[in-house]
């Protein structure tokens, strides 16, 4: 596998500044609206929205972590039984402005997932995605994000991974290109 | 670890610890299902379970059937009453018949001792074993124990005593498996007569005085007189057993520490355990009830994706 970077550290800040700064322009001051992280991944993009939004708001942004593995269509169709993360709603989200974040969008499947599962916590008033990266053209279903960090075109055959500093140790964006023997 | 290790659940004994802390750690995701606005996840919406209950039962087959619903199953349940049993089917007739309607899994309880291995040998479905005559009951004693590592947070070096008819109980063969497999250690207590000869071969201490295994032990699990299963008298009468082995608020508060008090169910208030225990604050009955539901939807989740696709 070979990689190239679609983001470095420094692209990386600046697309979350201009994600946060979208979502204020939607969202005021985020009274009503509450960001949640889908597992595993996605909670990573919240943590670091939830640090910048709070900076630039001067007040705390109610976010949750949301796992859908009960919720996928490909149960039994892996060799593995998935197995799940935690799921951490310990708010109503009855009328609210829910924003669904993830790293990278592709088929679409899990986000799909993604909204059956919040729905089992109740009726939210309107429900949004953020992604940090967009692989167009590659949906499975009719899914569009509201906010994108960014576009790529990509094969199917290749891989987009969204690196943070705190766990793999740089902020960056990756695309993993299979060699061309096959 | 991410994979039971066997295709089927009959007894504890062919489970692996790895195994058992899968099926926590999934049961603690199911857990907090159960406790969101809609308790129903459509992981399991192509798959279909029968529940074969040979023998009477409201908790195990409740808890199954919620299980199996909360998970998005489609369920059909069984009770030998009224069924062609009376008529003289055999049990692999019986399974087979429901078999050919297109079921991927069975829950069956049996009066008959290995009657989940000997079904489990025989049909293309997978077996979970709701309790199997005086064998064995692995769901009852996997939740026994998830109840007693969320409450004391693990079972290694922790003192379990099971208390009554452990001659008749499969609970208590699951258990004592089940408990040592995690790390703790097992007394068990009761009439001379109700404690099976050889049981220290398992490894568990045995004790005839209640108050010396309440002493050593942090949790007490009370069982119950399987008066339906005794054909002789293994005791003079109910209130000599209740006198020497039934657990009451006086005994228990005279103990140098305080314990854990368990009752898989149903309780015989007054005999092994009278009401002001039973509804006290030391004692996990309800939660044992409510931690059922989460088990049995994690061994059945774990369990169907082992299950080929058509």
């Amino acid at each position: 596998m070979e990689n190239q970077v679609i983001l470095n550290s420094q692209q990386v800040e600046l697309t979350i500044n201009r994600l946060c700064h979208q979502l204020i322009e939607n969202h005021g001051d985020f009274s009503d609206s509450i960001l949640i992280g889908l597992q595993p991944r996605g909670i990573n993009v919240v943590t670091r929205l939830k640090t910048h939004l709070e900076e630039i708001l001067g007040k705390e942004i109610v976010c949750g972590n949301l796992d859908i593995t009960f919720y996928r269509d490909d149960f039994r169709r892996r060799e593995k039984p998935l197995i799940p993360s935690a799921t951490n709603i310990n708010f109503s989200i009855e009328n609210k402005n829910i924003v669904l974040v993830d790293d990278v969008l592709f088929t679409g499947r899990t986000i799909r997932s993604g909204m059956e599962a919040l729905l089992a916590f109740g009726r939210p008033k309107r429900v949004e995605l953020l992604t940090m990266i967009d692989r167009r053209f590659r949906r499975h279903l009719p899914i569009q994000a509201d906010y994108v960090g960014k576009t790529v075109d990509t094969m199917i055959s290749e891989r987009v991974s969204v690196e943070w500093k705190e766990i793999e140790g740089e902020d960056k964006v990756l695309l993993y290109t299979q060699e061309a023997n096959g | 670890m991410d994979n039971l290790s066997v295709e089927h659940l009959i007894g504890i004994r062919d489970l692996t610890k790895a195994d058992i802390e899968l099926i926590f750690s999934t049961a603690d995701s199911f857990k907090e299902v159960i406790n969101r606005p809609i308790k129903k996840v459509p992981s399991l919406r192509d798959i279909t379970i029968a529940n074969l209950f040979f023998e009477n039962s409201t908790r195990t087959k409740l808890s199954f059937e919620l299980a199996e619903k909360r998970l998005s199953a489609d369920v059909v349940n069984f009770s030998a009453s009224g069924s062609s049993v009376s008529k003289g089917e055999t049990l692999v007739d019986t399974v087979n018949n429901i078999l050919s309607m297109k079921v991927d899994m069975v829950v069956m309880r049996h009066p008959n001792p290995g009657a989940a291995k000997f079904l489990s040998d025989r049909i293309g479905a997978r077996v979970v074993n709701a309790g199997d005559g005086t064998h064995e009951h692995p769901t009852q004693a996997l939740l026994d124990a998830f109840t007693i590592r969320e409450k004391l947070g693990t079972l290694e070096g922790k003192k379990v005593v099971i208390v009554g008819d452990i001659l008749h109980s499969r609970v208590a063969l699951s258990n004592i498996l089940c408990l040592q497999k995690l790390g703790a250690e097992v007394m068990v207590c009761g009439p001379t007569t109700l404690i099976p000869k050889h049981i220290d071969k398992l490894g568990v201490k045995v004790s005839h005085n209640l108050r010396h295994a309440l002493e050593w032990c942090d949790v007490a699990n009370m069982l119950r007189i399987q008066l339906e299963r005794q054909d002789i008298k293994y005791f003079p009468s109910l209130r000599e057993y209740s006198m020497l082995f039934g657990l009451n608020k006086e005994i228990l508060d005279s103990l140098t520490k305080e314990i854990i008090v368990m009752h898989p169910g149903p309780i015989n208030r007054g005999v092994e355990i009278t009401s002001d225990v039973a509804d006290s604050k030391q004692s996990l009955i309800l939660q044992q009830v409510e931690n059922g539901v989460a088990i049995r939807m994690a061994v059945i989740y774990l369990l169907a994706a082992k299950i080929e696709r058509h």
